[in-house]
């Protein structure tokens, strides 16, 4: 019996312990997973886990409290924005975010999340537009590109017919009561690495007490775009990020 | 008793006995005839070290609640018919999540945008549900602003007993008019309620979930099967104001507003020496079921009288089926009746006619 020579090894990568240990129901290529992740580590760096409030809200991504291990209420369609407000009024001690998609946030709940953001809310909204109505089978929504073809506008969709593809993190900027909007996208690692900067910084601004924050995450949804995982991480670049410029939309606490 | 007697409105009223209740979160959204009560909130909520959000919709107002509920506070939001028809998603929601919580309706004529004067038409919509899926609201109703206070405070009491949603179902002339009120003693509210299920972040405990999602193959039938027995534990909740029911040939059953405007009618006509008398009932769900039954099986007729075209008569008739009937007299939604309306229906309805 030989002895195995010995390798010393270092720990450099490792699963943050608030996520919970199991795989996901979500698509291949799906980066819901990957926007998880960097929540996670961010309720880590900061310490935050204890004492986070989760609202998770409708589609493929209700199931978040599956993943993330915080205590969680589940809000009705749209609602979110008006739920975390409860319970930011009710626990201001308490962290706060809520978990959105495109259909959810800036179609039916598009009157919670613009009064939520113009209130000054100190809550966090993480927003994940992929641009199609996800686990309702792949229909269209506000945030669909010109062109793009879903179950609801099978010819693509038209300006002149179904408008165009509603901006949300611009929109948000623009209200007095957001303290910081900021448009990030996970399809590449240096995106991936402004992606989490953009959290940190609008997880800061609820801790500071400075109101609102926003990050809107540019994501794939393989399924309903009828692409392999690899081409609908291009179309992110090649399309969607044209059509919805990365960047920091608002970022008060710099501008004082 | 807190002792000193205070003038003011059904909706100011209510707003008092909230506070005494230990509520400290209130969302709403203006709608007539309950602005007094989102107007008194706005200052006395911060105050009382509470939270006071004027919503965007009855939509926001309603999830606010549920938000605040979900974390263990006490909370209330306050409508009237059309704005309540918009929270039915929010109630629905906090049924089945299992979230106590306040919402007052200050029932107003309809349907549709209807009128703003007084109506119980939102019977059907208190009792059987009114938002979607297999759910109860314990439902109470005040007749005067006395009972505005009283039901409000226990309202409370009784959504963190059940965790569930209670409604308060006033009209607009109890929420206008004005009449003396003796307030409680202000609840001492303890730190601990809700200590089982509410959201404060985890802490060093395993992370909790309120929803009302149950995808995985029979789960959605195991909590309907406690919610279910739930609503039917809810029984022992029963109240009603008996009047003058024991020799009684005939029982007017009428709540709210109309049950005590039906009270003078019936005193009237005892006066005259009919044997009449009348059946309120407080808690709309649960329903009197069985004191109706009773008084029919002791072989009373019986006499619904509504501020609708019929809705609360089903459930009379539902409790005396088999062994009697229900009459019935409906005032027209928006209407206000006076003792002297309700004369003839009675004596009507007395002689069997």
């Amino acid at each position: 019996m030989s002895s195995m020579p010995e390798i010393k090894e270092e720990l450099v990568f490792d699963r943050p312990g608030v996520l919970a240990d199991k795989p996901t129901h979500y698509c291949p290529g799906c980066q819901h997973g990957v926007i998880h992740r960097i929540v996670a580590e961010c309720l880590e760096e900061f310490g935050l886990v204890e004492k986070t409030i989760a609202v998770s809200s409708i589609g493929c991504s209700v199931f978040l409290y599956n993943y993330l291990m915080v205590d969680t209420v589940e809000a009705p369609h749209g609602r979110a924005p008006a739920e975390a407000t409860g319970v930011k009024r009710a626990r201001p001690e308490a962290f706060v975010f809520a978990y959105q998609g495109d259909g959810d946030l800036a179609s039916i709940g598009l009157a919670e999340i613009m009064h939520a953001a113009n209130r000054g809310e100190k809550l966090t909204i993480i927003f994940v537009n992929n641009t199609v109505y996800g686990m309702t089978g792949g229909q269209m929504a506000p945030t669909t590109m010109i062109g793009q073809k879903t179950t609801t506008c099978p010819a693509g969709r038209c300006a002149e017919r179904e408008g165009g593809p509603m901006r949300m993190a611009e929109i948000i900027a623009g209200l007095d009561g957001v303290a910081y909007s900021a448009r990030v996208a996970v399809n590449s690692i240096k995106n991936l690495a402004q992606a989490k900067r953009a959290v940190r910084r609008a997880f800061e601004t609820q801790l500071h007490g400075d109101g609102f924050g926003f990050v809107e995450f540019l994501a794939t949804c393989p399924t309903n775009w009828r692409m392999t995982p690899v081409a609908a991480n291009e179309r992110v670049a090649k399309e969607m990020i044209p059509g919805f410029p990365l960047g920091v939309y608002k970022d008060a606490a710099k501008e004082d | 008793m807190s002792g000193k007697r205070i003038f003011i409105k059904g909706n100011e009223a209510i707003a008092h006995g909230a506070l005494a209740a230990g509520c400290r979160c209130y969302f709403g959204y203006p709608i007539t005839p309950q602005n007094d009560i989102p107007e008194m909130l706005s200052s006395a909520m911060p105050a009382a070290g509470g939270q006071f959000v004027q919503a965007e919709s009855e939509v926001a107002a309603a999830n606010m609640l549920l938000g605040a509920a979900a974390c263990g506070v006490r909370a209330m939001t306050t409508s009237s018919s059309p704005g309540v028809s918009l929270m039915q998603e929010a109630i629905s929601y906090m049924a089945g999540s299992e979230l106590p919580g306040v919402i007052v309706n200050m029932n107003r004529g309809g349907p549709g945008l209807g009128d703003i004067g007084p109506s119980q038409g939102d019977y059907f919509q208190s009792v059987k549900g009114g938002g979607h899926g297999d759910y109860r609201t314990m439902v109470l109703a005040p007749a005067t602003c006395q009972e505005c206070y009283d039901l409000t405070f226990e309202a409370f009491e009784l959504a963190y007993k059940y965790r569930n949603p209670v409604l308060l179902l006033g009209d607009a002339i109890v929420g206008q008019m004005k009449e003396p009120v003796v307030p409680r003693e202000p609840l001492a509210v303890d730190p601990e309620e809700g200590g089982d299920w509410k959201l404060t972040g985890r802490g060093q405990r395993a992370p909790r979930l309120l929803k009302s999602l149950f995808l995985e193959d029979g789960a959605l039938a195991g909590q309907n099967i406690l919610l279910q027995r739930k609503y039917e534990s809810m029984r022992d909740e029963v109240r009603v104001e008996d009047f003058e029911t024991k020799d009684a040939e005939l029982v007017v059953v009428a709540f709210g507003s109309i049950g005590r405007i039906a009270k003078s009618a019936v005193r009237t006509l005892r006066a005259e020496g009919l044997k009449v008398g009348l059946l309120r009932p407080i808690t709309l769900y649960p329903f009197p079921d069985s004191v109706l039954r009773e008084l029919a099986a002791a072989g009373k007729r019986f006499l619904t009288i509504e501020h609708n075209l019929g809705q609360m008569v089903d459930d009379v008739r539902l409790a005396v089926r088999g062994l009697a009937d229900s009459a019935f007299y409906g005032v027209f939604p928006g209407n206000l009746p006076t003792p002297d309306e309700f004369l003839e229906p009675i004596r009507a309805a007395a002689k069997g006619a």
